[in-house]
């Protein structure tokens, strides 16, 4: 009854069948079982549901998959096997997360900006970082930006 | 020094055999809350056993954290107490919210972390009247509150790591057939000097389990401490890096299924009329069902995945039935505003000073002030949500929960079911606040579940559902008034508060058959409570109800009273023409209020209080002292073309002893933030019956770009110990509006400051 849509998750090719007005969020979350992204406002205010589509930094509650073109990745897809990510191990270094909800998107939106900007200023952050956090970790989340900016540089 | 004590289960401590051959320590309680020596003796058999560590064979060490972790790190300083006497590293402790597996399951070890731990109509009125205890134990997040209750936490979770070393010791020493004096602690293992041979602790566990338990508790000395008063790690922090499935919003099971609710806009609004047909139309879409609950009345729609539920819902027509007077903010002010006029509805502190002291404050030497403060919504990162599923005679519960004894207990007696009966599974939360004390989300799911039975079903609600059925922070309206004599001294202090009362509110949710008694705290939290040397101090609550459910929210009263009592110093300082630091100073002189002054005296320090500024630029200052934990913030601002940024923010908190330093001041930065993000156009208002604001993009919280930069700094004058979630909220809005005042002469009174000027 409802179409099959193709897509590539994480590196993987796979077929869902989902109605394709059905935000990427929920397709991620329910069919795919993934839940990495984080579900917060449904209207693109929040960032929690935060996935990169070619690299770029996309709020998938508001992105329609049978609208997605290009690869998707979350945040289950950044690390090489066991080693993280220069941005997850910056956060873990500087303990960013409080409850943590929100961070998965922003360890996402971050990921994209260094990607785009590798040597970003505090304004280039607060620019680029438009997430909420709701436990305001904001100053530990400029200085891991900062540190993993320096390790991807090095 | 505090009502809960009396009533916290006498406990002792000791073993248990956890898994197959494997030690537990931990304490048997007594069910009774008086316990007396015949009861002692009769229990005996059956008193639950608790356990706090337990120790495999594997050499798997789990650490039972019985509270919530929502961000302030609770597990791991929980764990860090028992690691720190059991001579582990946290890196090889294995941390876990409360019982795993069912042989450890036991309904009072939950019950003690809810608010009401007691079914006594006696004791829970008596908590009611402790109301501020309530709230110190359970929103102040761990140590907290210096109630005797976290003070028992720190000590417990000690002893039982104490009395795991004890018998592991005694347990190696005849392993190895050598006295203990001979034997090495490190790591998990337990080393003979003599022969270098080493046992792990989880080879020693079941020959531990048979050595009866120290009659004495040697603790070590806080000068002793390898882990404690040192930052660690958060136990879950890998996971909170990799998107792990930790949250209550994770949780998957099979053949499970999917739902949201659409509740009436408050408790008290009935469902009258509903038509399903469009929502049944949705694909995806499988049911409706009606909820009519203790916490409100509404739909709920089940269907096979979360988004086709959010459409289903929308889709619903829906008349509901409101006999409710007071439908929009106007009214309710007014509401407030007329209690102001009635006669107190208690009071609380004061010097006792006669009324008329009051009354006849001569016009020149007079400051008054009113200041108001709205509802305000939690707005947890995480919407609430809750997984519920009917199996047979049982009912499980999977959510992130501040209190899963309450919900076994509203649960249990929706369905007259036993408590028993009632399964909780404490997640993850993503972010509490207080509104997860609350059991609406986890009680609707169970509503839901009745109808997918056997099927489990997850419950998930819209961000519009979540901002509009809040359980609010209260609106209030302060009015003060003071006396400033010509030499600038604050003679007299008057402090007026209506309000409604949070317990009145709080209880018949959760206890409908228990009428609370006496004076609701919460009311004058922030206002009554401060350290103020002051000739004559009045502080009167005006209680009035607004038929809006409210609650808890990070740091309760303080939230409301701190910015009123904080900007009224601030004003009775200027009109005395003193510097607001040393107009606090010089009404602070008693020897019990050193930690006040210190914490006022090196935050001046460290934000250079006093030394000029540009034009445009400002700085404000507050303390005030809540749940244990004095703080002092001075909070700089630039305004330029009328709009102000919020710069930088110096905080100094004394919570007497620091367990863990990294983590605490997390706490008073994200403290800091959550009470700022208030001022910047937090304001929850109704019209027709209904809250006007649902999601982020009208109730807001700062973002990057308006977060200041903030520098913190920890004393440990006190004598009590304090707590770490709230106390950074109080005083950051009073310190800005103070700034707001020094960089513009605009003294801006009520919350949030944006209804009067700019924020970037
Ligand atoms: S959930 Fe997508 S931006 Fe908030
Ligand atoms: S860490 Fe809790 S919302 Fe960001």
């Amino acid at each position: 009854m409802y179409p099959k849509i193709p897509l590539t998750v994480n590196g993987q090719k796979q077929e869902i069948e989902a109605d394709p007005e059905m935000p990427l969020l929920w397709a991620l979350r329910d069919i795919m079982d993934i839940k990495g992204p984080k579900f917060g406002c449904g209207i693109a205010a929040c960032g929690a549901c935060t996935v990169l589509i070619d690299g770029e930094a996309v709020r998938s509650c508001s992105q329609p998959v049978g609208e997605v073109e290009g690869e998707i990745t979350t945040i289950e897809g950044i690390s090489q096997g066991d080693e993280l990510h220069a941005v997850q191990q910056a956060w873990m270094k500087h303990s960013v997360p409080q409850c943590g909800y929100c961070q998965s998107g922003q360890i996402m939106a971050a990921v994209a900006l260094l990607e785009e900007n590798p040597d970003p200023t505090d304004e280039d952050i607060s620019d680029a970082m438009t997430n909420l956090c709701r436990c305001g970790t904001y100053p530990k989340i400029k200085a891991a930006i900062k540190d993993a900016a320096q390790t991807l540089g090095a | 020094m505090s009502r809960l004590g009396k009533y916290t289960r006498r406990a002792f401590l000791g073993l248990g055999v956890a898994a197959a051959g494997g030690l537990a320590v931990g304490f048997y309680f007594y069910q009774k809350p008086y316990a007396n020596p015949l009861d002692a003796k009769k229990a005996e058999g059956e008193t639950p056993f608790n356990p706090y560590v337990m120790i495999d064979e594997d050499n798997t060490i789990t650490i039972i954290a019985p509270r919530a972790e929502m961000g302030q790190g609770v597990h791991t300083t929980l764990a860090a107490l028992v690691a720190e006497e059991l001579e582990v590293p946290l890196e090889q402790v294995v941390v876990e919210h409360g019982p795993s597996s069912p042989a450890y399951f036991n309904a009072a070890m939950l019950e003690e972390s809810t608010p009401f731990p007691f079914y006594d109509e006696s004791v829970l009125a008596e908590l009611a009247r402790g109301s501020m205890k309530i709230v110190a134990k359970f929103l102040g997040l761990n140590m907290t509150g210096g109630s005797s209750s976290t003070t028992d936490a720190f000590v417990k979770m000690r002893e039982a790591g104490y009395a795991a070393k004890f018998v592991l010791l005694k347990a190696a020493a005849e392993h190895f057939g050598t006295s203990e004096d001979n034997l090495t602690l490190a790591d998990g293992t337990i080393t003979d000097k003599a022969s270098g041979k080493s046992v792990t602790y989880g080879e020693l566990a079941s020959k531990a389990a048979a050595v009866s338990p120290p009659s004495e508790m040697k603790l070590k000395k806080a000068s002793d401490w390898k882990i404690l008063g040192k930052t660690q790690k958060r136990v879950e922090l890998k996971d909170k890096v990799t998107g792990g499935r930790i949250f209550g919003i994770d949780v998957q099971l099979p053949d499970m299924l999917y739902g949201t609710v659409r509740m009436a806009p408050r408790k008290g609004v009935s469902l009258k009329n509903y038509d399903k047909t469009a929502t049944l139309a949705i694909p995806g879409v499988k049911d409706v069902v009606e909820i009519r609950t203790i916490t409100g009345e509404g739909l709920g729609v089940i269907a096979d995945n979360t988004w086709a539920a959010f459409k289903g819902a929308e889709a619903l027509e829906v008349e509901w039935d409101d006999p409710l007077s007071l439908q929009n903010s106007d009214q309710m002010w007014s509401v407030l505003e007329n209690a102001l006029t009635q006669e107190a509805t208690f009071e609380l502190g004061g010097t006792g000073s006669d009324a008329e002291v009051f009354t006849s404050i001569p016009e020149s030497e007079a400051v008054s002030a009113q200041y108001r403060a709205p509802f305000l919504a939690h707005a947890t990162m995480e919407p609430m949500n809750a997984t519920a599923q009917h199996d047979g005679s049982t009912i499980r519960v999977w959510t992130g929960t501040q209190a899963p004894g309450l919900i076994q207990s509203v649960v249990s007696s929706h369905f007259d079911m036993d408590s028993a009966d009632i399964n909780v599974t404490t997640t993850r939360l993503g972010g509490g606040f207080g509104r997860r004390l609350e059991v609406d989300f986890a009680l609707y799911a169970a509503v839901i579940a009745k109808a997918t039975a056997p099927n489990p079903v997850k419950v998930t609600w819209t961000r519009e559902e979540d901002t509009q059925h809040d359980t609010y922070r209260p609106m209030a309206i302060g009015e003060f008034k003071g006396q400033v004599t010509p030499d600038g001294t604050l003679k007299t202090m008057d402090m007026q508060v209506a309000s409604p009362s949070i317990i009145q509110s709080v209880m018949p949710r959760i206890f409908p058959g228990i009428s609370p008694m006496g004076p609701d705290n919460t009311v004058l939290d922030g206002a009554f409570n401060q350290p103020l040397d002051v000739e004559n101090i009045r502080c009167q609550a005006h209680v009035a109800d607004l038929q809006v459910p409210i609650g808890f929210w990070r740091s309760v009263g303080n939230s409301v009273n701190g910015f009123f009592h904080e900007s009224f110093m601030d004003e009775a300082a200027h009109k005395a023409g003193k510097d607001p630091l040393e107009f606090r100073l010089a009404h602070l002189t008693s020897d019990e209020f050193r930690p006040a002054r210190e914490a006022l005296k090196r935050v001046a320090e460290m934000s250079g209080w006093g030394t000029p500024l540009p034009a445009g630029k400002g700085r404000g200052i507050a303390h005030v002292l809540s749940f244990g934990t004095w703080t002092a913030q001075v909070v700089q601002v630039d305004v330029t073309d009328n709009t102000v940024t919020i710069e930088e923010v110096w905080a100094v908190a004394d919570p007497g002893i620091v367990l863990d330093p990294g983590m605490f001041k997390d706490q008073i930065m994200s403290g800091i933030n959550f009470g700022l993000s208030q001022a910047l156009g937090q304001e929850i208002t109704w019209a027709d019956g209904k809250v006007e604001q649902a999601n982020f993009d009208t109730f807001d919280a700062m973002r990057m770009y308006q977060a200041p930069k903030i520098t913190i700094e920890l004393l440990e004058n006190s004598p009590r110990m304090g707590g770490a979630g709230e106390p950074g909220t109080p005083p950051s809005t009073p310190a800005l509006a103070n700034a707001i005042f020094a960089a513009t002469g605009k003294r801006i009174r009520q919350m949030p400051l944006s209804n009067e000027i700019d924020f970037i």
